[in-house]
């Protein structure tokens, strides 16, 4: 049986699920969660030996929970919320690099597809992308004991061209055909649909669905009719989302404690990575309870203790949850509907968690006075992955659960092409629903010309310069004819991943003009090729062996962790009881290793895991505390070597520019202070 | 009579897939109108909600979702049928844009200059309205003044807009009215008459497409300064 998985790559946590049956299933990963944190760290380099040197160090990563522990202990090999680079140019990404701690590579020209520094080496984002996909494709093959090899994969609804082309491309890097990017408010109505279409009947209903997740903003209109899924309109904003939650938290007390306390932490990307995590756990407890504390030790004893209403809280992120309203009124203008005409609205993504987005959500759709109330029966931060196994299935054509549904979806953003004057001429407005085509017709303007250039664009903006420049073109090979004689005809094509296809035909002549793409910020057929992780990773053959030399890997791994734990201060902190089923668990592990049982190798390891679960949470805490105080001698020194040695990165928490931002980005006051 | 390219059996309804063998069809070099694609007589008088009922029954066949495991000639097919499909319903179960399809087919000339060449800069408004217009402009101009100074615009002008916009959009009404009344003439008549509905429709559609710049114009004005 040939498995296709479906894939949620979010920008915080990733998921993988299938259909058993028809039943949608959330594959759990070794450590039995379902969500793979979308956190990649390199692993330290092996040093250099005499020998060795002919050959560059072939690199390995650490993916997920357990890459969580290095953005405290080694930020610079670390980076989280990779998403929000997919596809972007230098040019693009000032606002987020205010914000986030991302080392592009200092050579990175615009126009150019971005490289982030991890430790000594580059990655392109669709690479950090393509090792997260690759731990979700491995714990798919571990849960599934098959080679897994065709995917499925959400993308928010508002992503371009490019961003949708970079999110194909990691998924062939790491060893995935991808059959479908579906975009994740839909799959999040799939989802709910499946559970639903019993009752359902024939009755047509309008359904909005609000996805706020941990970088990324959609909101999705759709009808749903008999098993047909129509998407009538689609907005958004791909850089928007718990993340910004986040910094604004951060920022406020990064200030508090420089202003209170007289210490600037900016300049320790470490100990801004704890109050990171700090400042997440308030937001976390500021939605089901009215008040969070944030109690810190800092560097020289003091402490920064803070309580935060959730009064407070909730006029402080105002502004961000504002920015929604926006996005949704655009898409109920554009699917002409009025908010009351909405029968059913859907909340997917962890940010809908807070009680002030729901009530917004409430306002903007008119639900309670309506008596009505939004869908979250679902996990928020799984159904986009429950969905894409449901698209998946309906691929495969073989679940009867599926056979009856069908998803239209749209492309988000007007496509264009650059006229003269720099203006944008449409050709194909947003909102048509996908595969999509227009033809346009071009000619020459001197005698003889056997070259046209053509700038393809995408947005709703009407100067070129405002829009995502997706590709220029050069027409060649036109016979040379008088100006204005030949009739050159381009097609553009949509597919159904909302990716642009263009073929043209000079028609005076018949031929075929040779199209030359040049992606402005994609990577080529050869670049993706050569990117592609482990080539020799999906050979069946030797499948089984793989396996089990990846579960005797896993037991390594955790052994080695174990036989170190009593180094550790958090040791002490467990009881008997704890520290002997630690060594009890570990024994059996240790006997059933070297055999080729793999799934008694699996269940020990998971075992084991299982038992150091409170040691792990020790430890971290007790990682961030260190990070805190900066006490570690090593952590000092790190952060020093780092400052020398990338002065030219851009800071993580540049001050100035944050207050500015804050400003610009509370919407309301924009036009008031230009 | 088009026939089916697997099993040579001619079209019933639309020609995208054949109803006799289930192929679909490959794009050859005369690619079917958008009325064929729907197995539609070329009528601007069109029953919308059957047209969406048919839209749904060939995109359940001929969507590439129904073709991921088949070879990729009929999957080049299936998206290429697609495509012509969604495009054929966009424009169909809009009645203006209808109007402005069906014209292009039957080789009147319509609508805004391809893109390319340069957009017509010297967009005459229509003669009676010169007056109206000037005045509209002049508030619109008033409000994107204040608002770059950063000022909250003067509530009498806004007011004035207002009724303005309301008056733009009552025309626009209006002229959706006879350009339906013009839609029926024209699949009524024949020779003369039908050319007569054809000359006043592109005359309708050049006003409307003035009258809706301005509207837009209004409601972003209105809408940036609420």
């Amino acid at each position: 049986m040939e498995y296709i998985v479906g894939i949620d790559l979010g920008t915080t946590n990733s998921l993988v699920a299938y259909m058993q049956g028809d039943q949608p299933v959330v594959i759990p990963g070794v450590d039995g969660s379902n969500l793979v944190p979308s956190i990649v760290a390199l692993d330290p380099l092996p040093a250099p030996t005499a020998e060795g040197e002919s050959s560059p160090p072939r690199p390995t990563v650490t993916v997920g929970n357990s890459a969580r522990r290095a953005l405290i202990a080694t930020p610079e090999r670390a980076i989280y919320s990779v998403k929000r680079l997919m596809g972007r140019g230098i040019e693009d990404i000032a606002e987020e690099l205010k914000l986030f701690p991302f080392r592009i590579a200092p050579d990175v020209q615009p126009g150019e597809v971005l490289r982030i520094q991890l430790g000594e080496m580059n990655f392109t984002p669709s690479e950090i992308s393509a090792y997260v996909l690759r731990q979700l494709k491995r714990n798919a093959e571990r849960f599934l004991g098959e080679p897994v090899k065709k995917a499925v994969i959400t993308v928010p609804a508002y992503f371009n061209d490019a961003q949708r082309q970079a999110t194909r491309d990691a998924g062939r890097m790491a060893g995935l055909e991808v059959l479908r990017l579906v975009n994740e408010p839909t799959a999040a109505a799939l989802a709910y649909g499946l559970d639903r279409a019993t009752e359902s009947g024939q009755h047509a209903r309008t359904v909005a669905v609000y996805d706020l997740g941990g970088g990324t903003f959609d909101i999705s209109i759709l009808k749903l009719n008999d098993g047909i899924f129509e998407v009538m309109a689609t907005n958004g904003d791909t850089h928007l989302g718990g993340d910004d939650i986040d910094n604004l938290l951060l920022v406020v007390a990064l200030d508090e404690i420089r202003t209170e306390h007289g210490v600037d932490l900016r300049q320790q990307p470490d100990a801004v990575q704890a109050l990171r995590k700090a400042v997440i756990e308030a937001k976390i407890t500021l939605s089901a309870e009215t008040t969070a504390k944030l109690d810190i030790e800092l560097p020289g004893g003091d402490r920064y203790q803070r309580e935060i209403p959730r009064a407070v809280y909730e006029q402080l992120i105002a502004p961000v949850l504002e920015r929604t309203a926006g996005p949704c009124r655009q898409a109920l203008s554009d699917a002409g509907v009025r908010p009351e005409q909405i029968d059913e609205v859907v909340l997917v993504g962890g940010s809908t968690r807070i009680p002030a987005v729901r009530r917004l959500v409430d306002e903007i759709f008119q639900l309670n006075a309506r008596g009505r109330r939004p869908h979250m029966e679902l996990n928020p931060d799984e159904v986009v992955a429950v969905g894409a196994a449901v698209q998946a299935s309906i691929l495969a054509g073989n679940s009867a659960a599926t056979d009856q549904l069908l998803l239209l979806d749209v492309t988000p953003l007007s496509l264009g092409i650059e006229a003269l004057g720099g203006v944008v001429a449409r050709v194909l407005q947003r909102n048509s629903t996908i595969p999509a085509s227009a033809t346009e017709h071009f000619t020459t303007g001197v005698e003889g010309q056997t070259n046209v250039a053509i700038h393809v664009l995408q947005g709703e903006r009407e100067l070129a310069k405002d829009c995502r420049s997706l590709a220029r073109f050069d027409l060649k090979g036109i016979p040379p004819m008088p100006a204005g004689l030949p009739r050159i005809e381009v097609k553009f094509l949509i597919d159904a991943n909302g990716i642009l296809q263009v073929s043209a035909r000079e028609q005076r002549s018949g031929t075929e003009a040779q199209i030359e793409v040049k992606p402005t910020y994609g990577l080529t057929d050869e670049q993706v090729e050569a990117m592609i992780l482990d080539s020799f990773d999906h050979a069946e053959s030797d499948f089984a062996e793989r396996q089990l030399i990846e579960a005797r890997l896993e037991a390594d791994t955790i052994l080695s962790a174990v036989a170190k734990a009593p180094e550790n201060g958090a040791w002490q902190r467990l009881t008997d009881a704890e520290r002997a089923a630690i060594f009890a668990a570990r024994d059996r592990l240790i006997a059933v290793q070297p055999g080729s049982d793999l799934k008694a190798i699996r269940e020990a390891t998971t075992a084991l895991d299982q038992a150091t679960r409170r040691f792990a949470e020790l430890m971290m805490d007790q990682a961030v505390s260190q990070a805190m105080r900066g006490k570690t001698m090593e952590a000092a020194n790190r952060t020093l070597n780092v400052d020398q040695a990338e002065i030219h990165a851009p800071h993580p928490f540049a001050q100035a520019e944050i207050e500015e931002n804050a400003a610009v980005g509370s919407g309301e006051t924009r036009e008031g202070n230009e | 009579m088009m026939h089916c390219a697997s099993c040579r059996e001619p079209f019933h309804g639309s020609p995208l897939i054949c109803a006799a063998c289930g192929a679909v069809q490959s794009s050859g070099v005369e690619a079917p109108d958008y009325f064929q694609v729907f197995g539609l007589e070329r009528r601007l008088g069109v029953d919308v909600a059957a047209l969406e009922r048919e839209f749904h029954r060939l995109s359940r066949r001929l969507h590439p979702d129904r073709f991921a495991r088949a070879t990729a000639e009929e999957q080049q097919n299936s998206l290429r049928a697609t495509a012509l499909l969604n495009d054929a319903w966009r424009v169909l179960r809009d009645p203006v844009e209808r109007v402005e399809y069906l014209l292009k087919i039957e080789g009147h000339a319509v609508g805004e200059e391809h893109a390319g060449k340069a957009r017509s800069a010297e967009r005459q408004p229509p003669a009676d309205l010169l007056e109206e217009v000037f005045e509209l402009n002049m508030q619109l101009e008033e409000i994107r003044m204040s608002r770059k100074m950063g000022e909250t615009a003067d509530a009498s002008v806004l007011a004035e807009l207002r009724t303005a916009g309301e008056r733009f959009e009552a025309m626009l009404d209006e002229l959706d009215q006879a350009l339906t009344a013009e839609s029926t003439k024209w699949d009524a008549g024949k020779g003369q008459a039908r050319a007569g509905a054809a000359a006043r429709m592109i005359e309708l559609l050049d006003r409307r497409r003035y009258l809706w710049n301005l509207v837009r114009e209004v409601r972003e004005a209105l809408g940036a300064a609420a």
